[in-house]
Formats: C-alpha cells, sequence, structure tokens
C-alpha cells in the first residue's frame, strides 16, 4: 500500500484526454463539500476564489497563527491557550460542528481549507518557516481537535483509515497493570487500547505515558489525540516539501507572488528582533573583559547565575557557556575581549586545553569560524527568554536556563535574597508567578523592583516614553534598560527610543 | 564543533622529512669546496636513501599484503616494543606505536561488516561519515571510503589518534562539496547510539573526581548498562546492541537493528526523553519527580537497582557522610521527619550512610511523622525516588538525539589511558574491568611474547590479534557481527518475498 499521495489530486478527477487535446478541453473544477469540522487538508482547494479573498482569508489565518505562537512564548498553559484563542478564533476564523446548525457551515469550512493551503504556498520556501509553520498548524489542529464535538470527532477519525491494531481481551487481561501503570490511570477504567509501532507515538514515548513491548506502544482511547496529531503533522510536513519543491513554478506569476511574498515577510522569527544596533549603548564606553565583573550587577537573573557559576567554579558546561557567551556578544564585548574573558576566568585549566577544546566554540559563536551561513549570519543570535524558556531543562552539573523555572523555589529566594531582594510581598509574589509558570513575569517584576526608583523618575519627567518601558523578554534587553537607568543623567537618557519595540513578542 | 581542518596538514607532515634533506643537499652543492665536500655528499645520500627504503617499506604496510609482513614486522618492531613495556602516558600516542596497532591489531574486516551488513561493499560502507582526529589534534570530517582496504590504508597513513562514526549520507561524504544542492546531501541513517559517562554522576560519586575511575564507581556504569539494555530490548524490540567500553570512564551503545537506524531525529529525541529520568540542574533541588504507581520501565529499572542500591551507593560510595547528609534531607517530603533525622544525625556526623538509611524508616514508623499530610506511601515513594536518582543512568542525552552525532568507533585507543575501547559481554557485565581492559603497548608486547607458530592446525595463518588478550573481544564482536548480517540478510529476503513490508515505507 502506498500511503505518500495524499496531496495528490484523485486521479480519477484529472482530465481524462489525450494530451494533444488538453488545451481546449474546458477545465473541470469540483466544489467540494465538507463533511467534517476537522480536515487534514489531503485534497488542495480547486473552486476559483477572488483575489481579495485570497488575501483576506490568508491574513485572517495568520494572525490565528501569530496569536497561538504568542501564546507559546508567553507559557500560557494549554487551557489558558485554549481560553484566549476561542475569541480570537471565533473573531477570525470560526469552524463550527455540525450540530450547532450554524448558517455557513460550508463557507466557513471552505475558508479554512482555502487558508491553509494559501499559507501552505507563503511558508514553504525556506525550511525554517516550514517548521515554524508546521508547529503552528499543528497547534491550532490540536486545539480544534480537542474542542471538537465527541461523536463528529469520532466519526470523522474513523474515516481516517489509521492503521490501528486493537488490543484483544485476552492480552489485555494480561498486562492490564502494566497498561494501567502506564497510562496513569485506575485498573478500574475499562477502555478500549490501540497496538501500534512506538514511532507512530514519539510524543507519548517521550512522556513515557504508554506501555512498550517489543516495539509497540499500547495506547489508551484517550490518547487517541497524539496519534491523530502526529498523523497530521507527518502528513503536512511532507506535504510543505513537496509544495516548496513546486514553488519555483510560481515564479512568474504577478499576482499571487506580491500576496504571497508580503505574508511571509510579516511572519518574520521574533528571534530575528535582535538587532546589532542594540549591542551599542551610547554613553557605555567599549566594554572590556574586566568590566563584565562590575557590570554583572545589571545583569537579569539568569545571566548572574551563569556568572556567579562560573566565578565559584572557574568553570561552566557547553550550554551555560554558549547563552552566557552570546549574551556578551550582544552587550557588546568583542571577540577578541570575550576569549581574554573565559581564558581568565578558566583559571583552572592549562593553556593548552583552552585554546584546543574551548576557543573554537567561544569564535563559533561569534561566526569568526564555522560554516558559510554561520559566518555571513556573524554566529547565532543572543538567546531571547523565550528560547532560553522552551530548552530543555538543565542536567546534572548544568546551569543554563532562566532561574525562574530551573530552581527550586528556596534555591530561587534564596539567590534573589543575595541580589539584594528582601521585600517580603515581592517575594510572595514571585513564588505566585512562578506557580503559575509565568517566569518572565517574575524577571519583569524583579526589573521593576531593582529600578523602582529610576522608573518613577524618567516616567515623571517623561524622558522614557511606555514603549521604552515594554515588558521585558530578552536577556539582553533586560540589562540595556537596567544600565542606562542606572546611569541616568550622565547624558543618555531617553537614548532608548523606539529601540524597546524591536524585541517586542 | 570544531571541523574544517585542512586535510593538507597531514600531508606536510610526512613530507617534511624529505624536504629537509634537499635543503641540505642544495646547500652543500651550493658550497664551493670540492675536496671535503664530495664524501659529506656520499653521506648525505645514504641518508637519503634510507630515508627512501622507509618509504618503501612504508608503502608494502599500505598495500597490505599480510604475508610480507609478518616477516618483516617483528625485526622492525623489536626496537619500539621492548622500552614500551615501560608504560609512559607519552608513549600511547607514539606514531610507531599507533601503526603497529592499525597494522597488526585493528579489526578492519570485521568493523567493515559491521557497518557495511553485508559481505560486499554496498552504499552503507562507502557513503558513511568518517571523522579522524589526526596526532597534530587537526580534525578531519567527511571522510568516507569504498572498501575496508581503502579504510585500512588511510589509517596506515594518517595514523590518527582516534576517529569517530557517523551516519551513512545520501552521497558519498567526499563528493558533498560538488553536489549541485546542498539540500540532496543529508543523513539517511545511523546506529541509535547511547553514551554514559562518569563526569554526570560526580554529585553523588565519592570514590574519585575528574577523569580517574575504580571499581566502586565503574559500579554506576553497569548499573546504567543493565537497565538501559533490557530497556531497548524488551520495550523497544531491538536486538542488536553492542556495548563499548569508551576507554576510560564511560561506555557506549550501539544499536544496530535496521529500525533503529532509520530513525529520524523527532524519534531518536522520544527515545532519549523515555530514557531521561534526572531533571533540573544544581539548583534544582529534588531531580527525581516521576509519577506513581510508576511507568512499567521505571518499575522494571528500579527493581534491579534496589539490590545494587545496598552495595554500590550505600556501603562502597557511603554518600552522605557528615554535610552531605543535607542533600537527603531536602529529598525527604515530611518537615518533621527531616527536623528528627537532623538531629539525629548532628549528634553522630560519622554515621555511615547505610544507618542512616535505615534511620528515615526507623524513626517514620516510630511516629515521626507529622501526620497532617505524609502517609507511609509518600514516604515509600520518595525513598524510591532516591534510589532513582543515585542509581537510574545518567545518559548524556545530546549524542542520541540527533542522527548525525559523531561518535567513537569501537577498537580505537583512548589517547588518554592507551586503552582499546573493547565491547562489553552484557551478559557478563558485572565481571568487566576497565581497569582490567589491555592497552595497546601491552598488546603490542604480548604479540612479542607469543610463542606459538604462525600457522594453525588446519593451516590458516594466525592473526596478530589472536595472539594477545585483545581476541575474546575481537571474537566477541564477530559473533556480534554475524548476527547482525544474518538478520540483515533474511530481512532483505523476506522483504522480497512479500513484496515489500508496508511498515518500511514510513
Amino acid at each position: 500500500m502506498i500511503r505518500h499521495d495524499y496531496s495528490r489530486v484523485d486521479p480519477k478527477r484529472r482530465a481524462n484526454i489525450h494530451h494533444n487535446k488538453k488545451q481546449f478541453a474546458k477545465a473541470e473544477f469540483q466544489q467540494q463539500t465538507y463533511e467534517h469540522r476537522l480536515n487534514y487538508y489531503d485534497v488542495p482547494p480547486t473552486a476559483e476564489i477572488t483575489l481579495e479573498e485570497f488575501e483576506t482569508w490568508a491574513i485572517n489565518r495568520l494572525k490565528v497563527l501569530s496569536e497561538l505562537e504568542a501564546c507559546s512564548f508567553r507559557n500560557r498553559s494549554q487551557d489558558e491557550t485554549a481560553e484566549y484563542m476561542t475569541n480570537i478564533l471565533a473573531k477570525h476564523l470560526p469552524l463550527r460542528s455540525n450540530s450547532s446548525r450554524g448558517q455557513n457551515l460550508q463557507e466557513e469550512r471552505k475558508k479554512d481549507h482555502y487558508s491553509h493551503f494559501i499559507l501552505r504556498l507563503a511558508f514553504s520556501s525556506t525550511e525554517d518557516l516550514r517548521r515554524r509553520f508546521s508547529r503552528l498548524e499543528t497547534a491550532l489542529f490540536r486545539l480544534r481537535f480537542k474542542s471538537d464535538d465527541l461523536k463528529e470527532r469520532k466519526e470523522w477519525v474513523s474515516t481516517l483509515n489509521l492503521e490501528w491494531e486493537e488490543v484483544g481481551d485476552a492480552e489485555k487481561a494480561e498486562i492490564s497493570k502494566q497498561l494501567a501503570a502506564a497510562g496513569n490511570m485506575k485498573k478500574e477504567d475499562d477502555q478500549e487500547w490501540f497496538k501500534v509501532d512506538w514511532e507512530r507515538v514519539p510524543e507519548l514515548v517521550d512522556q513515557r505515558r504508554v506501555f512498550l513491548k517489543r516495539g509497540k506502544a499500547y495506547v489508551p482511547q484517550k490518547e487517541q489525540l497524539s496519534l491523530v496529531v502526529a498523523e497530521f503533522t507527518k502528513r503536512l510536513d511532507e506535504a510543505l516539501e513537496l509544495t516548496a519543491r513546486a514553488l519555483p513554478r510560481l515564479d512568474e506569476d504577478d499576482r499571487l507572488a506580491p500576496i504571497l511574498a508580503h505574508l511571509s515577510q510579516s511572519f518574520t522569527a521574533p528571534d530575528a528582533a535582535y538587532t546589532s544596533s542594540d549591542a551599542s549603548i551610547d554613553g557605555l564606553s567599549t566594554i572590556t573583559s574586566g568590566a563584565i565583573d562590575s557590570l554583572a550587577t545589571n545583569f537579569p537573573l539568569c545571566m548572574q547565575s551563569l556568572h556567579n557559576k562560573l566565578r565559584a567554579d572557574s568553570h561552566l558546561k557547553h550550554y551555560g557557556r554558549l547563552q552566557y557567551t552570546l549574551f556578551l556578544k550582544g552587550i557588546g564585548l568583542s571577540l577578541e575581549e570575550c576569549i581574554i574573558f573565559w581564558r581568565r576566568s578558566f583559571k583552572l585549566m592549562t593553556d593548552d586545553k583552552f585554546q584546543k577544546e574551548y576557543k573554537y566554540n567561544i569564535r563559533h559563536a561569534y561566526g569568526d569560524v564555522g560554516g558559510d551561513s554561520n559566518r555571513r549570519g556573524r554566529g547565532y543570535s543572543p538567546y531571547s527568554c523565550q528560547k532560553i524558556l522552551t530548552e530543555p531543562l538543565p542536567g546534572p552539573g548544568q546551569s543554563h536556563g532562566c532561574p525562574y523555572r530551573t530552581f527550586t523555589q528556596d534555591n530561587l529566594m534564596t539567590m534573589l535574597q543575595r541580589t539584594g531582594i528582601n521585600d517580603r510581598d515581592l517575594l510572595k509574589t514571585i513564588k505566585e508567578d512562578v506557580t503559575k509558570q509565568r517566569y518572565h513575569v517574575a524577571c519583569n517584576r524583579v526589573f521593576e523592583h531593582a529600578h523602582r526608583k529610576e522608573i518613577k523618575k524618567v516616567k515623571d519627567d517623561g524622558s522614557w516614553t511606555s514603549n521604552d518601558l515594554d515588558t521585558i523578554v530578552h536577556p539582553n534587553t533586560y540589562f540595556k534598560r537596567s544600565w542606562l537607568l542606572k546611569h541616568l543623567g550622565e547624558g543618555n537618557a531617553g537614548m532608548v527610543n523606539g529601540k524597546g519595540e524591536q524585541m517586542e513578542m | 564543533m570544531p571541523h574544517s581542518i585542512s586535510p593538507e596538514s597531514s600531508h606536510t607532515m610526512s613530507q617534511v622529512d624529505t624536504i629537509k634533506s634537499e635543503e641540505q643537499t642544495q646547500d652543500i652543492s651550493m658550497a664551493d669546496a670540492p675536496s671535503p665536500a664530495a664524501p659529506e655528499a656520499d653521506s648525505v645520500k645514504v641518508n637519503l636513501e634510507d630515508l627512501f627504503d622507509d618509504d618503501d617499506s612504508d608503502q608494502e604496510f599500505a598495500s597490505s599484503a599480510p604475508q610480507v609482513k609478518s616477516e618483516e614486522d617483528p625485526s622492525q618492531l623489536s626496537q619500539p616494543a621492548a622500552p614500551l613495556n615501560v608504560t609512559s602516558k607519552s608513549t600511547y600516542s607514539d606514531p610507531d606505536i599507533m601503526r603497529a596497532f592499525y597494522q597488526r591489531l585493528f579489526p578492519f574486516r570485521h568493523l567493515f561488516q559491521w557497518l557495511n551488513h553485508s559481505a560486499t561493499p554496498t552504499n552503507d560502507f562507502a557513503h558513511r561519515e568518517f571523522a579522524f582526529t589526526l596526532p597534530n589534534d587537526a580534525y578531519l570530517r567527511y571522510q568516507s571510503f569504498a572498501t575496508a582496504d581503502l579504510f585500512r590504508k588511510q589509517c596506515l597513513a594518517q595514523i590518527p589518534s582516534r576517529f569517530e562514526i557517523g551516519p551513512v549520507y545520501s552521497a558519498n561524504p567526499r563528493d558533498r562539496k560538488t553536489l549541485r544542492q546542498a539540500s540532496s546531501f543529508r543523513p539517511l541513517t545511523k546506529e541509535l547510539v547511547f553514551d554514559i559517562d562518569m563526569t554526570d554522576y560526580d554529585d553523588i560519586r565519592t570514590c574519585c573526581t575528574g577523569a580517574s575511575i575504580c571499581h566502586k564507581c565503574w559500579a554506576f556504569i553497569t548499573m546504567a548498562i543493565k537497565v538501559l539494555d533490557v530497556a531497548l530490548r524488551d520495550d523497544f524490540g531491538f536486538k542488536h546492541i553492542l556495548w563499548v567500553y569508551s576507554g576510560r570512564r564511560g561506555a557506549h551503545a550501539w544499536v544496530c537493528d535496521k529500525r533503529a537506524r532509520e530513525l529520524d531525529d523527532s524519534r531518536r529525541r522520544s527515545i532519549a526523553g523515555y530514557f531521561e529520568l534526572l531533571k533540573g540542574g544544581d539548583q534544582g533541588g529534588k531531580r527525581v519527580n516521576v509519577r506513581h504507581p510508576l511507568h512499567p520501565h521505571l518499575e522494571r529499572s528500579l527493581d534491579t537497582l534496589k539490590e545494587h542500591f545496598h552495595t554500590s551507593i550505600l556501603l562502597e560510595q557511603d554518600p552522605w557522610v557528615e554535610e552531605k547528609a543535607e542533600h537527603l534531607l531536602n529529598l525527604l517530603p515530611d518537615a518533621t521527619l527531616k527536623a528528627a533525622l537532623q538531629k539525629k544525625w548532628d549528634s553522630s556526623p560519622s554515621r555511615p550512610s547505610v544507618s542512616k538509611w535505615a534511620d528515615i524508616n526507623a524513626l517514620a514508623t516510630a511516629g515521626a511523622l507529622s501526620n497532617t499530610k505524609t502517609g507511609p506511601r509518600e514516604l515509600l515513594e520518595a525513598r524510591e525516588d532516591i534510589v532513582l536518582e543515585y542509581t537510574y543512568p545518567r545518559l548524556d542525552a545530546e549524542v542520541s538525539k540527533k542522527l548525525n552525532h559523531l561518535l567513537k568507533s569501537p577498537f580505537v585507543i583512548h589517547p588518554g589511558t592507551g586503552r582499546v575501547c573493547v565491547p562489553i559481554d552484557t551478559r557478563k557485565v558485572e565481571d568487566f574491568d576497565p581497569l582490567g581492559v589491555p592497552t595497546v603497548t601491552q598488546l603490542l608486547a604480548e604479540i612479542n611474547e607469543w610463542k606459538g607458530g604462525d600457522v594453525k592446525e588446519d593451516g590458516k595463518k594466525i592473526h596478530d590479534w589472536e595472539k594477545t588478550s585483545l581476541k575474546p573481544y575481537v571474537d566477541f564482536f564477530a559473533v556480534f557481527v554475524a548476527g547482525l548480517l544474518k538478520d540483515e540478510k533474511t530481512g532483505v529476503k523476506r522483504e522480497r518475498e512479500e513484496g515489500g513490508d508496508p511498515m518500511e515505507l514510513f
């Protein structure tokens, strides 16, 4: 059985005429009917729509996707995201179930279908865009799948023809204990189990939520979501790959190409929001390796923690070094000074070892060595909070990441108190923030507390606009703003105008 | 990762000698002093011839004609081998030693079959990336070889201090820059690999630190191998798992089943996640927070690890002496119990860990628990978590997550210890002694001490490795490879008969 042709047009629908006569034949387009609310987007749309529809539908969907992305940046939990997205979805991309007896179900589904394919065109050009698009579409699909009417969802799933083997009663009885332990449920709940190759449910394997035996994963009915979503992502990724290959044929088109280009531009990655202008702070003279210790008081907690660890152990593990090096690059430390900084910091290490095992990584981070694209891009950009917060947690001996996320509450409190934060109420609120996983909120709170006098001053004399005091979502913004606030009145007030915006999202 | 080292560096190395002697001859011919110059020039010529002689014999090594070599070698080797019995670290990387190792001991044929999955050369081998670390520490990536002989030839020419194995690519790695589209060069398959390194245990290891190991801390690796091996077999259904000693203080696993080799990055990541238990860095506090009842994999692991916990951890490592007991207290759930234990232990700080571990239960049953929320079940669960924290495998997960991660090959020499990275037999994993693994110098000496003839009773020639204590390891590897090849062969046949397994398409 060949399953690679989901995205091909059904061969029967192809005009079955001699190719010599094809040019005279009338094109046969078919209006699709959408029986189900959910869609795997296997079949591309074939009917005609106006250019205006083309653009507005795409923009609407894009809005939904970027809101979804913002949710993941803000570390909203799945429930919070679902709640937040309800209104946005209703406004921009409503998709009601059959039972809702909506008037224009078909219209809604058509819009959903078409807009998906338009964005596919817009976001298949580069690997980076493809990956992001696939991630967000998957998130959207997951959201809708969860909110779907149970009965309709079941009907739809049964049309998918996924190859699942049901676990027989005899086998179920034999391994019921393991099944219950793996699925985290009580023995009594009797439910259907499916047996699939474990490769099809990597998500569940990753979190140890299924029982594995000889390469088969035993998936309970309630985890169907993960199977269906995995299948969705897989098909979408394959289809995007195909789209990318077909894309050059659109080059000649002067109606769609500009729209598509515009769409993908307005979807640029927030990582790219870091610009070199953030590195230069007026009033701050060229930073040398020796100045880091004194500047460290202006660092956000994540970097202070790395700095302290470095001073304590005279060493940092790889990811810690990477996170810190990029940050230092971001505050304007030159490559030469950065190498000196690390050399001096690793004071227990022989010069030979440093030159051989460490120097290259620093130069790589600065884009001094490495592949062509690394050098052209001048190395990696400093990590944003989002990047730091979505990385895997540090392992034993490692100390990268965001302390608000990786530290236990007690250790976090000790650390904060050491940096001079003793306000009981504040510490209590921070604890709450951290429990709710709102790490960046906690960090911003600490910032506002530590700079409360200065913030009041610049607000009062109006030298900083509210834009300049926007939520901080990048460690380098934290440093820059902190340094500027602590050095007010040295001829640099108001120098941040407009630059805070670039860090948005 | 450091790469981009020009391949030229190695060539210049081998040319240095000849260039130097040319300069000498030039100097001499330019000096216009007829009578004394002549004998000098002669002597130089002799030297040059010597040099060329050496080169000739080198080429003979490289052309891999075993009979000729075995006649010549002993005379050549006796000189470097004799002083080598006195082991000093610098000698491990001595080019002569390494050359002799690659020439006489390294099982190239088995390694070739292992990676090639067949007796005749295929792309599985030809498109496989090797990365050489040369004696001058230059790092050469994207090396590839059509056959085992060519591979051997380059090893003899460059004498890498070690080499690593990467994935099979969609095209020959050496041609990667000539391809018209960069995207047509991508990694396709590689064994699923795991890396366990003692550094990850540094915070609970009390016997040694840094690079050194002893039998006590090797127990951590033994436990890890046991747990991982059984899970890979029973849970994931893999059969061909090769464990290899990393040469100093760790072990690698190579899962060689076809199904494992074809996993993509996301699947590899999910396996790594399945095995990862310890979360959080040094400031993270309690690092094992698993759901109870335990997942079957953890339940089974705990059963295995419990036995080791008592001897290897409590008795041998004694992890909670003096102020280190505080960490143990932090892992316990109940404040009242903690206070009681603290008091007891403060009065006798040298109390051994075994007693402290027993104290927890003794005090708990004696009613030291505050009755508010902690019941005996919570305590039991906390104790299970602690056992896991101290015994459960700590993987260097990054190695397993990426299809294109390179890992040091089996049977190469660890540059620091001189030990061969030998396979570990999991059936006898308890008996494996990392400090008893032969070093390269020891092996070469063993060849010299060999008293038996060069021919077996059945008329076959005895390989040099058969004369040494490397033999059981090579034999083990040969059996492993044979098993893999057998499955690979029947797999192909079955696919053909059934017209292809539908699952293969995934």
